[in-house]
């Protein structure tokens, strides 16, 4: 499904990522660990399309296509889904409103009309009960003064909302308290399918308990340096990262 | 002939086609006098430092146009809000559209300053109200000396008005460039209530100036709420004077949407008369080019225990430029008063520029008085965070820019007028995307 070739990618002038290579299929479950500054945050907005960042060598393949080719919103249409580490407040337009137009913009990429308001009434309801959202919380602003736990619920709820074929879950599990968590993880783990694929990106292994991964990478330094199993995340969760960066720099 | 000079010859010609009892008669000759002192404003005063008129004054205008009585409805409905029943109070060319017009003598009235004036059955009223809030100031008089026209507007004590009143303003351009003057009097009553929405359409892109001058009387409890909806043409520029005089308990608002014309100027003064007053101005501006829009407030609290809610959102594009200037004066006696103040901005291009300057004049020591003005930008993360979600660019924008005006239309009671509203933003910033936020 996505396969990344020696991705390179600068913003500001400043190298983050330096030769990134990484493929995912149809079905499994990636995590991607690191320190800080590793650069695992900015792989996921290249993925996404934010323009800030160049990239300047490689490519990201998804579905046959080279996504780098197409804009933030076409790679959307395309089924590729960022939940951002620090969803954006946007006062002024409501959860449900702001859903309203998410799905009928994606819909009108693939040439379909807007989806009737009764289907699309019946679409918030179910997938807000699968993350145990309030109904309340629909009819705020989206992202307005929400706690972290709800900011984070809501970029879940969204992505059940789009269905996509690729989510990235972008340290999804920072500022989670432990319910939080488990509802968070619940949705993903429902929202699984034979022929989606999530990408975890994160920090500690904490959340890798609820999203069992197939596979788990360690980046450091613009690179992944070791691949593994969910074993791998343990032993990091012990030892930190400080042996890998060792061995990196002693390679 | 520069325009001041053939003002003034023309107001002689005029005065012989109008037969005015003596008191509005010297009311007009006592205003030409004052605009022949005061003259057109200048940037050299302290209330025009960032609007200069000089470019539009430049134009040959026609003062007396003739009648024109050819306009289709059909042709003009989109600039009504043609979905509800309304009153219709319609000028083309300064002159009154009959077939244009829907009016009313009963329970209220809605009909005709000329009428008004001249019928002696209004005399009382008349007397009583014509040019008693609006004050000797160069553009006021200047409509004083020539008013003749517009819309008169009397909810008598005790009345609901059953339906809203549009009061629109339609320029043909029948002539190379036209000076027209509405005059409009609104008088509610004691405990009485009436929505009004007026506009300003130019049919051609030869030059228009408006200058328009609009009294309000709100009585004890009276509710006065007026739309004021700009998206005229680029050729068209305007100059908007309104006053309004509340008595106790009353609440007016006055809602302003610029969106249209070249230089547009609104000068909207409130004045207290009584405690418990509640007065509301919000506003919002979208404007591209060069267009250019100044919102000119003043908030006069004169008694103790009275609020005022002024609320302006700005979004300035291109070579746009926007001024807001808001005055609050809080007499000594105005023990009591809220007054808050909040003008927010977004400017998308470096060359688009906002004047935003508050003004707080506080002689009362037990006030609650707040004033608040931003200058920003899109915000990119919010772009990105949209677009990550398969919202192009475009509608993104848009939506950003419309979450950013939207609480002032929240305060909007008829909401064909938000649908309207909604339609006219959406047009503007070329997206079908219905915004029903």
């Amino acid at each position: 499904m996505l396969k990344i070739k020696n991705l390179h990618a600068k913003v500001e002038g400043l190298k983050i990522l330096k030769g990134i290579n990484l493929e995912i299929n149809p079905g499994e479950i990636h995590a991607i660990m690191g320190p800080n500054g590793s650069g695992k945050s900015t792989l996921s907005s290249v993925i996404a399309g934010k323009e800030e960042y160049e990239v300047t060598r490689g490519e990201i393949n998804f579905e046959g296509e080279d996504l780098t080719e197409f804009d933030a919103e076409e790679r959307a249409h395309k089924g590729v889904f960022l939940s951002f580490q620090y969803p954006v407040e946007i006062p002024g337009v409501s959860v449900t409103n702001f859903m309203r137009a998410v799905i009928n913009a994606n819909r009108k990429a693939k040439g379909m009309q807007d989806m009737p308001a009764n289907e699309m009434l019946k679409l918030i309801r179910d997938k807000s009960e699968l993350l145990e959202i309030d109904r309340k919380f629909l009819s705020r602003s989206l992202n307005e003064g929400f706690s972290g736990g709800e900011k984070k619920r809501n970029e879940i709820f969204q992505m059940a909302m789009l269905e996509p074929k690729l989510a990235i879950l972008d340290e999804t599990d920072s500022g989670l308290d432990i319910d939080a968590l488990r509802i968070v993880a619940n949705g993903v783990n429902k929202l699984r399918r034979p022929d989606n694929a999530t990408l975890v990106i994160t920090h500690y292994q904490r959340l890798l308990d609820y999203i069992i991964p197939d596979f788990v990478h360690v980046m450091v330094d613009g690179k992944i340096v070791k691949s593994g199993t969910k074993e791998l995340a343990k032993e990091l969760e012990v030892k930190g990262y400080d042996w890998l960066k060792e061995e990196v720099s002693a390679s | 002939m520069e325009l001041k000079d053939k003002l003034l010859s023309s107001f002689l010609a005029f005065e012989e086609q109008v037969n005015m009892h003596s008191e509005v008669h010297d009311i007009r000759s006592r205003a030409i006098k004052d605009f022949d002192d005061l003259g057109f404003p200048s940037k050299k005063q302290e209330a025009w430092k960032y609007t200069s008129l000089n470019k539009i004054l430049k134009h040959d205008y026609t003062v007396f146009p003739k009648k024109e009585d050819a306009i289709d409805y059909r042709d003009v409905e989109k600039y009504f809000i043609d979905d509800i029943d309304t009153y219709k109070i319609v000028f083309v060319d300064g002159i009154y559209s009959s077939h244009l017009s829907a009016t009313t003598h009963e329970k209220i009235d809605a009909c005709l300053m000329s009428s008004a004036m001249n019928s002696p059955k209004y005399k009382a009223v008349i007397d009583n109200y014509f040019n008693k809030v609006a004050p000797k100031e160069s553009l006021t008089s200047l409509n004083t000396a020539f008013s003749r026209e517009g819309a008169y507007i009397n909810i008598p004590k005790n009345t609901m008005a059953d339906k809203p009143i549009q009061v629109v303003n339609f320029s043909t351009g029948n002539e190379a460039a036209l000076l027209v003057q509405p005059r409009n009097l609104i008088v509610v009553g004691e405990n009485s209530h009436v929505q009004i929405i007026e506009r300003h359409q130019s049919l051609s892109d030869n030059p228009v100036l408006t200058n328009s001058v609009t009294e309000i009387f709100a009585d004890k409890r009276a509710v006065v709420d007026y739309y004021k909806i700009q998206n005229d043409r680029k050729s068209a520029s305007m100059v908007d004077n309104t006053f309004i005089e509340q008595h106790r308990e009353s609440f007016c608002s006055v809602h302003t949407f610029s969106f249209g014309g070249n230089i547009t100027r609104n000068n909207l003064n409130f004045y207290q008369k009584g405690e418990r007053i509640d007065s509301t101005l919000k506003g919002i501006t979208v404007i591209e080019g060069n267009q250019h829009v100044d919102h000119n407030t003043l908030v006069h609290h004169q008694e103790p225990n009275c609020e005022s809610h002024q609320d302006y959102k700005g979004v300035f594009g291109e070579n746009s430029t926007g001024v807001f200037n808001g005055k609050i004066l809080v007499d000594k006696k105005a023990q009591k008063t809220n007054a808050f103040q909040s003008n927010n901005n977004i400017l998308l291009d470096d060359k688009a520029t906002i004047n935003s300057k508050p003004q707080l004049e506080i002689f009362a020591d037990d006030v609650k008085c707040s004033h608040g003005c931003t200058i920003g930008q899109l915000d990119e993360d919010a772009l990105f965070y949209l677009r990550s979600r398969g919202i192009p660019a475009k509608e993104a924008r848009a939506l950003l820019m419309y979450a950013f005006a939207n609480n002032v239309l929240e305060s909007v009671k008829i909401p064909e007028i938000k649908r309207k509203i909604n339609k006219i933003i959406a047009n503007k910033l070329g997206v079908s995307i219905g915004f029903n936020l």
